[in-house]
């Protein structure tokens, strides 16, 4: 069964890219252009045609790397979660992915569903909703930093810094 | 004190301070 864990990974890398690749897309072009656009009145086609496929990938692409990521700590799972000896690197990462994608499914997308107008909200919630999804994005671009050294971690990382 | 999530380069900057913080942690935990 070695295929499982290599297939894995490589599902893995595939979704996490899109995770992630969707993740700074919202943070480094998205938002901007949004406050851009608002000045001139013109982000209506970005939060009809464009925002809401992001997020289908998005959210979709983070649950698919999480359960990749399991399928390949396998029967290590535990052990990496709870930080067991030379599993301190990757259960690192592994928590940090957990809480990246508690924030997309709790707190980024529901309220992206009530900008979106997806689900109805009035314009105060609206504003609540918009400052809940920057700050949990926000969190989540920070969490991928520390996320991506220490899942990225291979014979570079054991060398240099001892991981 | 602003929050550093308002901007770009401060989520930057302090992902890469929680990293050198999480970095020592995993090092306290492997040793």
């Amino acid at each position: 069964m070695d295929y499982v864990p290599a297939l894995a990974r490589w599902v893995h890398l595939l979704a996490g890219v899109m995770w992630i690749g969707l993740l700074y897309y919202f943070n480094f072009v998205q938002v901007p252009a949004l406050k851009a656009a608002a000045a001139d009145g013109t982000g209506a086609g970005i939060t009809k045609h464009i925002a809401p496929r992001a997020l289908l990938y998005f959210r979709w692409s983070a649950v698919v790397t999480w359960l990749a990521g399991a399928a390949l700590l396998g029967n290590q799972f535990v052990n990496a979660f709870t930080f067991q000896k030379g599993m301190g690197a990757i259960g690192i990462g592994a928590w940090l992915g957990t809480i990246m994608l508690f924030n997309v499914w709790a707190l980024i997308w529901p309220n992206q569903q009530k900008i979106l107008g997806m689900k109805p909200a009035t314009d105060e919630e609206k504003a609540k909703a918009r400052r809940v999804a920057l700050l949990a994005s926000r969190t989540n671009m920070m969490l991928s930093i520390p996320l991506l050294f220490f899942m990225a971690g291979g014979w570079s990382h054991r060398g240099t810094f001892g991981l | 004190m602003t929050n550093p999530l308002e901007s770009i380069w401060g989520t930057i900057i302090s992902g890469v301070i929680l990293t050198a913080i999480l970095y020592w942690a995993a090092l306290a935990l492997l040793h």
